[in-house]
């Protein structure tokens, strides 16, 4: 039960939820029965199916409605007389700026990626504002606090980055299931369906790249082609002449498991059209669908390599009669039913070919849509320490702040584990007050590799403004005057020994560290964040050689660190106190 | 639902939660029956938690009448009069629970669950009872346990911001992934009566104060004749005398117990809704491992407290049984 102090304390709190689903619908539930009166919620995305099995706030006739907006009603009727703001966008607009932020007595966060948890993160440093940062994955979830100079921010410790295959793997030597996926979805099915005006290393073999210009008709649709012969003669390129060419350089296969070539008419000798007669009869839906059609109806059985090529050749044929509108501008949406079907049976045919096991419609799609597998019980769990941790937030019980673990299997008889959280990770390049040191050379890198390759890649400052002494180098607007824009892009091009660059950082919509006098009156006309002081970077960052003297501050701390800064782990338990 | 296999529209609609426990374990979920008596905050939270996972039905016994203290802490009630009135608790959190999910059957069962005989409960597969005092705890449990089918019992009661859980599995064979490996397992649960018998000497040293101070509450409501809950600050010299004479049967020092969690327990009689929601979820979890037979179950007692946010489970059996 709440002490006085605490309810005092809740009333009077002004509280922003930036997400709106699974932790979304369960923390603002639990924040209204435990007495929370101003709530301001923000989520961009509408209700899916999908949802339903957890986003308890949500019924079936919502789906396509803006989920804070339903999350709000549902609630008021449980608290009528309490104040819920509903805002159906983006978190990154400009207009949740540092001055919106800075109203809130607290954050907290049920977001589902990394990008908008990096950008709320640095918005609360920003604003000073502490945030409670939580996620949640299938049995496992995690609370986290974080206040500006006493905790680790969220960036304090580098979180993992998306996992990348290399684009040999994914053209010529897959050796799993998610590099067959990867090249039916970002490959075949982007060149067959989407824009034909990007790039496509789908015929891009180690000894082939003459050749790629012969092939690249080989995939165009011929005006009155019979659609089943189409499908074959795609087919039969990327199963059997493709998979022949490689084979023809001996060198890659020397130590690997050669793939055999696939050919239609071996797996499939009749025309399918002479097999299934009543092809159309299956279809009375509006929902376009090669599995209905073929009466194949269990999402979760494999098919063999004669069902999974019927299924290529039957959406192949469904894309063409039923959407051929939306051929050349379709990207692969997970919930788009006939594109999964034919990914999946693209995928499992070329993992035949390899000797990879293949698998049913229901793994496929979770492994090309990244979907995260979620249960409502751990996102209540987790909403339920969320609001414990804002109440201590509130009354200001820093002793008593804890990062909470809810675990699978326990550990020291424990499901969900306490710990204190860390202080502030004095590298940290997002909040910390010590400047960065940089190595680079300055006679080879220009200011854009720079921009592009640190301040934007590595900084994550989506719209950098770069100064050296009083004046401005390179900046990002929409309010720019055409002179200045083709002054910035000149720079660009310059190599940074030319430049004489770097002192002083800033951007829009980013963090800060310290600020300069120049740093405070260029805020004030322009409305943005704090600056932050840059004498160099990591050396995790750019690889070169050093030659730093001339441009670059060197920190003193840069000689000492000779081997490469290495992350902690993720669960590093302190001295636990009981 | 009918048939072996799921049906699309079930696909659709637990497909994320099928990527976590698999299509089997959703199908037995679809099959299995819960009984729930006693709603309050944190039951409220448990029947979100299962409707939405798709049990296959869930019957509601609680022939309270809705007041404004069980509104505060359970979000399945509006508090717009007109609905409730009337109603009974289990009718009116009913209405609520089936919007959740339409394809769980949820239906209300009234009169007193201690007179029904044991072939009601032979038609549930899981059991769960909060607002229990000791007596009917293990009445209900024995009830359960005279079955020869086996039917999963559990207790939940949230005091303040502390909660309490206990599971009794009897002879209960399961599997679990062990590495690339599925193994199967098998533990043997005592049942309450079982449970709260064991020597507190022969526990283990680091027993959770809470499990002890519980024991202390319940058997003072139990003494003095007591509705669960119905105790205020007043009842604190009752209760330390009571303390006094528990520890020494039990040769436990009685700072084991501390004043200032037992006045905690006292004083709290009201839910707290963080813990409504967290404890509803680890309850959700068990009883959801429970049906599907997959998963390491938890044995036999699960305690939470938000002053030192530690949710730990203990093992409260005779050292010569269990796993």
């Amino acid at each position: 039960m709440a002490s006085q102090e605490q309810l005092s304390a809740i009333k009077g709190a002004k509280v922003l939820m930036v997400g709106a689903g699974g932790i979304g619908c369960e923390l603002l539930k639990t924040l209204a029965l435990s007495g929370f009166q101003d709530i301001h919620i923000i989520d961009m995305d509408t209700i899916e199916v999908s949802n339903l099995n957890r986003q308890f706030l949500f019924r079936q006739s919502h789906v396509g409605q803006s989920k804070a907006k339903v999350a709000r009603d549902a609630v008021l009727r449980v608290r009528p007389n309490i104040s819920i703001t509903p805002y159906h966008a983006n978190v990154k607009e400009s207009r949740f700026n540092v001055d919106f932020f800075k109203e809130f007595d607290v954050v907290l966060n049920g977001l589902d990626n990394l990008d908008a948890r990096r950008h709320v993160n640095r918005l609360c440093l920003a604003a000073d504002v502490p945030l409670v940062e939580s996620g949640t994955t299938g049995f496992l979830g995690q609370v986290t606090v974080h206040l500006k100079g006493k905790t680790e921010c969220y960036e304090c410790q580098p979180k993992p980055a998306p996992k990348t295959y290399p684009v040999c793997t994914i053209t010529s030597t897959p050796s799993k299931f998610v590099h067959c996926i990867v090249w039916a979805k970002d490959l075949l099915f982007a060149k067959l369906f989407g824009d034909k005006n990007l790039e496509n290393d789908l015929n891009v073999h180690s000894n082939d790249a003459a050749n790629s210009s012969e092939h690249s008709d080989v995939f165009e649709y011929r005006k009155d082609e019979d659609i089943e012969e189409y499908g074959r003669r795609i087919y039969d390129h990327v199963f059997g002449h493709n998979i022949e060419v490689a084979l023809s350089n001996e060198e890659t296969w020397k130590n690997r498991n050669k793939p055999r070539p696939i050919y239609s008419k071996d797996v499939l000798p009749e025309k399918l059209s002479e097999q299934n007669g009543n092809m159309e009869k299956g279809c009375v839906t509006d929902d376009v669908s090669a599995m209905a059609s073929l009466g194949l109806k269990n999402p979760q059985d494999v098919w063999s390599l004669g069902e999974n090529s019927r299924v290529f050749l039957e959406a192949l044929r469904l894309f063409f009669l039923k959407r051929e509108k939306e051929i050349g501008n379709l990207t692969f949406d997970k919930d788009d039913q006939l594109a999964v079907e034919f990914v999946t049976a693209a995928a499992n045919i070329r993992a035949s070919s390899f000797g990879i096991p293949l698998h049913s419609l229901f793994e496929a799609k979770g492994i090309a849509g990244n979907i995260v597998h979620a249960v409502a019980t751990t996102n209540a769990i987790i909403a339920g320490l969320i609001v414990i941790e804002a109440i201590k937030v509130l009354i200001k019980d820093s002793n008593n702040y804890r990062m909470t673990y809810c675990l699978e299997h326990p550990s020291r008889k424990m499901l969900l584990m306490p710990v204190e959280p860390y202080e502030p990770n004095k590298s940290c390049y997002v909040c910390s007050e010590t400047p960065l040191s940089l190595e680079v050379n300055t006679h080879r890198s220009k200011l854009r590799d720079f921009v592009e390759k640190i301040v934007k890649a590595k900084l994550g400052m989506n719209f950098p403004l770069i100064m050296q002494g009083a004046s401005i180098l390179y900046e990002v607007g929409e309010d720019l005057e055409e002179d200045m824009v083709a002054i910035y892009a000149a720079n660009l091009e310059k190599l940074l020994v030319g430049l004489c660059l770097l002192s002083r950082i800033f951007s829009r919509s980013s963090h800060a560290i310290s600020i300069s006098s120049i740093g405070k009156n260029l805020m004030r006309r322009r409305n943005l964040m704090e600056c932050f002081s840059l004498d160099g970077l990591n050396l995790l960052l750019i690889r070169t050689r050093i030659s730093l003297l001339e441009m670059v501050k060197v920190h003193p701390m840069l000689y000492q660190q000779r081997r490469v800064w290495r992350p902690r782990r993720t669960l590093q338990f302190r001295k636990f106190q009981r | 639902m009918d048939g072996e296999e799921l049906t699309e529209q079930e696909t659709a609609l637990y497909d994320r939660q099928i990527r976590v426990w698999g299509a089997d374990a959703q199908r037995r979920l679809s099959k299995s029956h819960i009984l729930v008596y006693g709603i309050k905050g944190t039951v409220a939270e448990f029947c979100k938690n299962i409707v939405l996972a798709g049990v296959g039905s869930l019957t509601l016994v609680d022939d309270r009448v809705v007041n404004e203290e069980a509104l505060s802490a359970n979000f399945l009630i509006l508090p717009d009069d007109n609905l409730f009135q009337g109603k009974t608790l289990a009718e009116v959190c009913c209405d609520s629970l089936k919007e959740f999910n339409p394809m769980v059957r949820v239906s209300v069962e009234k009169g007193d669950i201690s007179t029904f005989g044991v072939e009601f409960f032979e038609k549930f597969d899981v059991v769960v009872i909060s607002c229990c005092s000791l007596a009917k705890k293990k009445l209900i449990n024995q009830k359960c346990r005279k079955l020869s089918k086996r039917v999963a019992f559990y207790t939940v009661d949230c005091r303040g911001s502390c909660g309490e859980i206990f599971v009794d599995l009897q002879n209960y064979k399961y599997s679990k992934k062990k590495l690339e490996e599925n193994i199967d397992c098998q533990l043997e649960y005592p049942s309450f009566e079982e449970a709260i018998s064991v020597p507190w000497r022969a526990l283990p040293r680091r027993v959770s104060k809470l499990y002890f101070a519980m024991r202390v509450i319940e058997g003072f409501e139990d003494v003095e004749g007591r509705n669960p809950g119905e105790t205020s600050i007043t009842d604190l010299p009752g209760v330390l005398k009571l303390r006094k004479e528990l520890c020494e049967t039990n040769s436990l020092n009685e700072s084991q117990i501390p004043n200032a969690l037992l006045e905690r327990l006292l004083i709290g009689t009201r839910e707290y809704p963080p813990v409504c929601a967290i404890i509803g979820g680890i309850l959700g979890q068990e009883v959801i491992k429970a049906i599907s037979g997959k998963g390491d179950p938890l044995k036999n007692f699960f305690f939470f407290d938000a002053m030192d946010g530690k949710g730990l489970i203990e093992d409260i059996s005779e050292p010569n049984t269990g796993s």
